[in-house]
């Protein structure tokens, strides 16, 4: 091999001998990470995200007022030391219950973003690999899920489907379930489209065709050689999703539809609060803004990826 | 032009069944049925319900069944709401039309407010005016529409009394006050729903205006000497909305979970809010045909994004 590409190895050994003094090697994720940086709201929300992550996870091991502990002495009070974010009707603990929720809120973004990049990437390969009638068909069902009303048929799911789920699992575990693959089943679409456009125009380029000619199997190439190339913009998308299922969980809660009443997740509490609305306002904003601070911060986190992840854009 | 039309409609119905045929396949792998409620009410026999049950033909095969409603459907037999007591299109036919007119508004305020706010920050792109714009559309479509719904209401409600924040059909003042009431009332919601749509299409519209300016075809408008306005409103702005146009059509979907929350916070007598009281009540019929409705309204507007791209884009053709 040595012997074909003479003249360039020699120019690269210069090259080579010349700069590894002076110049650190820049391994993609460094240089990711130097473009992110650039984005200062994009930072700025990832600064938030880890508080907010870090305080959901660990913030029940120091606050350890227990989230249904009734309270009929401090009935809808504002923030107070005892209760930093004041309590509900019940005389609850907003703080203790917003940190659970919190909990339940992220961990529903996160599983139905698995859910969704998962199922997205693996029709999205599967069609890109596949003979025409097959692609036809997946193509043909991505198009119809992106044209179905997706509330509403969330809806519709989880009230059909609810009742024998937590039959067998139990009723909170049944619905976090149900609610991730519900979520994340309605928003594979776009990463499907994009792993096999991904897989459309690399499976022609000469690595891919290297990789062919020393006897790579279809399955090799593809997660070996054409998908690494896909995770900037699947990361992107990942990131979103996550918004994006936080708030179809929250509204869902707010709707009523969700978890069970008794568990106090950010959009039931804002459901519980809207009608104390006039007299206890703390109750709906401080659930409310968790939600939409959560979902800016991961929005802007989002934004500086795509910049950071896209190989041609100049920054 | 007419041939395109047909085509394009005709090409609209597969999607339709494929729609209806998810919905009835979802609807036929829930468990229980219609009868189920009878099994267990001890004042009915067994061999009744099992009668029933052969009468409307619940045991026969799934796609016999759905041939069955697809034929019931298209001759506008829409089912019996269990809980209204009255037929679903008829019920729905009530509704439609609020819903209608508050998601029209909020989307004519939504392009009132992405337009110019997007086609002024791209044309002068990193200015202190495109960064305020930016990071307000970032914040506005952020923002989920119940939150944003609560606090409208408590600010221009419960804080300054100007605004109801309960939608009323019944309005009896005439004149000039009914008129402001009508306004007055649906405010609130329009303003809520254009607001969440109007930050995601400033975005859109400022990225896809910013693609076209530096094209060559634009330099060549400005060497003629065309006049800035004429530039901008005939030569930029209408090949930077083709792909605004495409986005508006996909996002529709995303409006309609936006009006059903909407409906629901304010009360607003629409199919939004039919289908969730629809769906506390058990109330089958009209979660189907609801969600079906939902369905074709998009398909609905797909088709005028297509026809609009025709007008927009003379190189598609109309064949």
């Amino acid at each position: 091999m040595a012997g074909s590409t003479h003249a360039s190895v020699t120019a690269d050994g210069i090259a080579a001998v010349t700069a590894a003094p002076s110049v650190r090697p820049v391994t993609p994720g460094f240089e990711a990470w130097r473009r992110f940086r650039r984005h200062r709201l994009a930072v700025a929300g990832a600064v938030v995200l880890a508080l907010m992550v870090l305080t959901v996870a660990i913030g029940p091991t120091i606050w350890r007022v227990p989230i249904n502990a009734i309270d009929f002495s401090a009935q809808v009070a504002g923030p107070s030391l005892a209760h930093p974010l004041g309590t509900d009707s019940l005389g609850q603990d907003l703080l203790a219950r917003m940190l659970y929720g919190g909990r339940i809120s992220i961990a529903v973004g996160l599983v139905a973003m698995a859910v969704a990049v998962i199922f997205g990437t693996l029709i999205g390969a599967v069609a890109g690999v596949a003979p025409g009638p097959v692609d036809a068909g997946l193509m043909w069902l991505t198009d119809l899920f992106l044209s179905l009303p997706q509330l509403p048929f969330l809806l519709l799911i989880i009230y059909l489907f609810r009742h024998s789920l937590t039959a067998i699992v139990g009723e909170q575990l049944g619905i976090f379930i149900l609610i991730c693959i519900v979520i994340g089943g309605f928003q594979w679409m776009p990463v499907a489209r994009l792993v096999r456009a991904q897989i459309l125009s690399l499976r022609e380029k000469e690595f891919v065709e290297a990789a062919r000619a020393l006897g790579a199997s279809t399955s090799r190439q593809v997660v070996r050689h054409i998908l690494p190339n896909a995770l900037g913009p699947v990361i992107v998308a990942g990131t979103i999703y996550v918004a994006q299922a936080i708030i179809a969980e929250s509204t869902l809660d707010f709707l009523g539809l969700g978890f069970p009443p008794d568990v106090p997740t950010w959009g039931r509490i804002l459901y519980d609060g809207q009608n104390y609305l006039d007299i206890a306002p703390h109750w709906a904003l401080f659930s409310g803004g968790a939600i939409f601070v959560t979902v800016l911060a991961i929005n802007f986190v989002g934004d500086g990826l795509r910049d950071a992840l896209d190989p041609r854009k100049v920054i | 032009m007419t041939r395109y039309l047909i085509r394009r409609l005709l090409i609209a119905v597969p999607s339709l069944l494929g729609i209806s045929l998810v919905l009835y396949v979802i609807l036929a792998l829930a468990p229980g049925d219609p009868f189920s409620a009878l099994a267990s009410n001890p004042s009915i026999p067994p061999a009744v319900a099992e009668a029933l049950r052969r009468k409307f033909g619940l045991d026969d095969p799934i796609m016999l069944r759905y041939w069955h409603w697809l034929i019931a459907m298209l001759h506008g037999d829409w089912g019996y709401s269990f809980d209204s007591r009255v037929d679903v299109d008829v019920l729905i036919m009530q509704r439609l039309p609020t819903t209608l007119y508050i998601i029209g508004s909020s989307q004519i305020l939504a392009l009132l407010v992405a337009l110019p706010v997007g086609i002024y920050a791209a044309l002068r792109p990193y200015s202190l005016f495109d960064q305020i714009a930016s990071t307000f559309a970032f914040i506005g479509f952020s923002l989920p529409t119940f939150f944003t719904g609560l606090v409208l209401i408590l600010i221009f409600s419960i804080q300054l009394h100007w605004l109801p924040f309960v939608y009323r059909t019944n309005i009896t003042a005439t004149g000039w006050a009914g008129v402001w009431a009508h306004i007055a009332q649906a405010i609130m919601p329009v303003l809520v729903l254009g607001l969440f749509q109007g930050g995601s299409w400033t975005r859109f519209v400022r990225a896809s205006v910013l693609d076209v300016v530096h094209l060559d075809y634009v330099t060549t408008a400005r060497s003629k000497g065309l006049a800035e306005r004429t530039v901008v409103g005939r030569h930029i702005v209408r090949t930077a909305l083709i792909p605004v146009v495409t986005v508006v059509a996909l996002q529709l979907p995303f409006v309609f979970g936006g009006a059903i929350v909407t409906e629901q916070i304010f009360r607003v007598p629409g199919i939004g809010s039919l289908l969730i009281s629809a769906i506390l009540a058990n109330d089958t019929p009209v979660i189907m045909a609801i969600t079906f409705v939902f369905a074709c309204l998009v398909i609905l507007f797909n088709l005028i994004a297509d026809i609009l791209y025709g007008w927009l884009d003379p190189r598609i053709s109309y064949r």
